[in-house]
């Protein structure tokens, strides 16, 4: 498909500061997006798929390891890699052109030059019509496509995405997922996306990689067959639900660990509570 | 005066409108409203007044040397038009304008600075804790001594009233900038300079104006106060020189102008927000 966009994370690790000794948030990391893949990370929540996508965008570096790109090692954010947030993140005192326009700006391209990138990306995301509006006039919906399409149009090697469609609707969502496998096979860019939605990341990925609670450490990697062009209704098909139930099974697993302490806790509390009959006296 | 309106009923009846007529006529009354109510008020407050002086009121306050509106008002036509007074208003607006805008110069780039480095905020902020308590007006004396001329002693306690409250609301607006749009700018290539220039400047507008709105009002009050004491011209001095002289009439003719001042001032730093901010017309 295309020659660049290979992303490498090698035993990659991420502690953050405390009071004690550092915690760490992620233990030992590889995973492997090749060029023009769709590459989709699930885990509980705190397992640090975010600080992972934080990590390759170059926001914060790796207490262990290795992060590059096309061989190229991250030491700082920048446009070879496009950024989608999880919050809207448009500037609020731009218009939707002039967000799209940004990158280009930063890179010295012309005043005539950018608008034509610009209104290429935003009909590809459906958005021509609102060039001139300020984002507090868009739906969530639309503020995110915008946000795509301003992370794309400084022509990145990979396309970060974290949970970028967590805010909205569930049709909202699904109609967010097609655009973007849309965009994706135009552009064959490679994509890393950071999702809690099992749906969501089967629908979308090449392969999924499941990550353990903390300290995350990768659980799974999940190749995901299913033919493309995939379409709602193919998420009743047998092959989809099998693959949903193995990725929440995983996920269950985990999700259940990371809170099994208060968990285990909890429910000794209630068992001498009834042995007691404190509880019974309450009801 | 504020009567129902017994005609209404009759009116209706007579052209027998429809309900959506009916509905215009009460949108158009209750447009009216707020004016009739602050015209009453005033008118009120006028009356009361000119009563207590032509009355010679003297009931623990002690109206027999204040001045009726009437009176004013009649002074007002012969005084305003005079070269004098306008020469006073006109130094007064210099002072204030003067003042005002070096403080904005000096507190809107500290206030950025300080707000984004965390050295600078640690080098200047305990300095200005210091300062700041100290009212503009407990600078005149030090402030006569400091400057060669008069004016440029007022003008540096005009400085002075106006540079803090821009400097405050300026740390505050760069403390509200959401940080997700930083990293998103850095994401897409842009430099330190580019982040002030494209996010924080314009992130920390709209407390910005706040701070140009009340420094603007603390200016006002402080070249009054400085003229009263010190000048020998200006609408500060004009009113205080009006009590010395027993021009009583005049007093109020001050005040009356100083108001206006004041008015004018706060009304053009909210038309030059409203072009500086245009994302914030369309909420």
């Amino acid at each position: 498909m295309r020659d660049s966009g290979l992303i490498e994370i090698d035993h990659f690790g991420l502690d953050y500061a405390s009071d004690g000794a550092p915690i760490a948030a992620v233990a030992d990391v590889s995973i492997t997006v090749r060029p023009g893949e769709f590459v989709s990370i699930v885990g509980p929540s705190g397992c640090g798929k975010s600080s992972l996508l934080n990590a390759v965008a170059g926001f914060v570096p790796a207490t262990r390891g290795r992060v590059a790109v096309d061989g190229v090692a991250i030491t700082r954010p920048g446009a070879d890699r496009g950024m989608v947030f999880q919050q809207y993140s448009l500037f609020p005192w731009k218009t939707v052109r002039q967000n799209v326009e940004f990158g280009l700006k930063m890179k010295g391209v012309g005043a005539g030059t950018r608008e034509r990138m610009a209104r290429t990306l935003l009909s590809l995301a459906g958005l021509i019509g609102f060039e001139d509006q300020y984002p507090d006039r868009l739906s969530g919906g639309m503020k995110q496509r915008v946000g795509i399409v301003r992370a794309l149009a400084t022509g990145p090697k990979v396309l970060l995405l974290d949970e970028p469609f967590g805010a909205l609707d569930a049709q909202t969502r699904q109609i967010m997922q097609q655009i973007l496998t849309n965009i994706w096979q135009r552009l064959g860019i490679s994509v890393l996306f950071v999702t809690h939605d099992i749906d969501e990341a089967i629908f979308l990925s090449d392969r999924v990689y499941v990550m353990t609670a903390r300290p995350g450490r990768i659980k799974a990697e999940v190749p995901i067959t299913l033919p493309r062009p995939r379409e709602v209704d193919g998420m009743m098909t047998a092959d989809f639900l099998a693959l949903r139930a193995e990725l929440a099974g995983l996920i269950r697993e985990e999700s259940l660990r990371a809170m099994g302490g208060e968990l285990a806790g909890g429910l000794a509390g209630l068992d001498v509570m009834l042995r007691d009959g404190e509880l019974a006296d309450l009801l | 005066m504020d009567m129902p309106m017994p005609t209404e009923p009759a009116v209706l009846a007579a052209t027998t409108p429809s309900p959506e007529a009916a509905a215009r006529r009460r949108m158009r009354l209750a447009k009216l409203r707020p004016l009739a109510l602050a015209t009453l008020a005033i008118a009120a407050f006028l009356a009361a007044w000119q009563a207590a002086s032509a009355t010679h009121l003297d009931f623990f306050l002690r109206f027999d040397n204040i001045p009726a509106p009437s009176i004013v008002f009649a002074r007002a036509v012969a005084v305003v038009p005079s070269a004098d007074f306008l020469n006073d208003v006109i130094v007064s607006c210099e002072r204030v304008f003067l003042g005002f805008v070096l403080a904005a110069l000096a507190a809107v780039p500290t206030g950025l600075v300080i707000g984004r480095y965390p050295i600078a905020h640690e080098l200047v902020f305990p300095l200005c804790e210091i300062l700041r308590p100290v009212p503009a007006i407990a600078w005149v004396p030090i402030s006569i001594m400091l400057w060669p001329t008069d004016f440029q002693s007022i003008v540096f306690i005009t400085f002075l009233g106006a540079f803090f409250p821009i400097l405050l609301n300026t740390l505050l607006g760069m403390r509200r900038v959401d940080p997700v749009l930083v990293l998103a700018a850095r994401s897409l290539g842009a430099g330190e300079g580019a982040i002030f220039r494209e996010v924080y400047l314009p992130g920390a507008m709209p407390a910005i104006f706040t701070g140009l709105a009340v420094g603007m009002g603390v200016g006002w009050v402080s070249v009054i106060a400085a003229e009263m004491i010190s000048g020998q011209s200006g609408i500060g001095y004009f009113t205080w020189a009006a009590y010395s002289l027993i021009q009583y009439p005049d007093i109020v003719l001050g005040m009356v102008a100083i108001g206006l001042l004041g008015l004018v001032s706060s009304a053009a730093i909210r038309g030059l927000g409203r072009l500086a901010m245009p994302w914030l017309a369309t909420q």
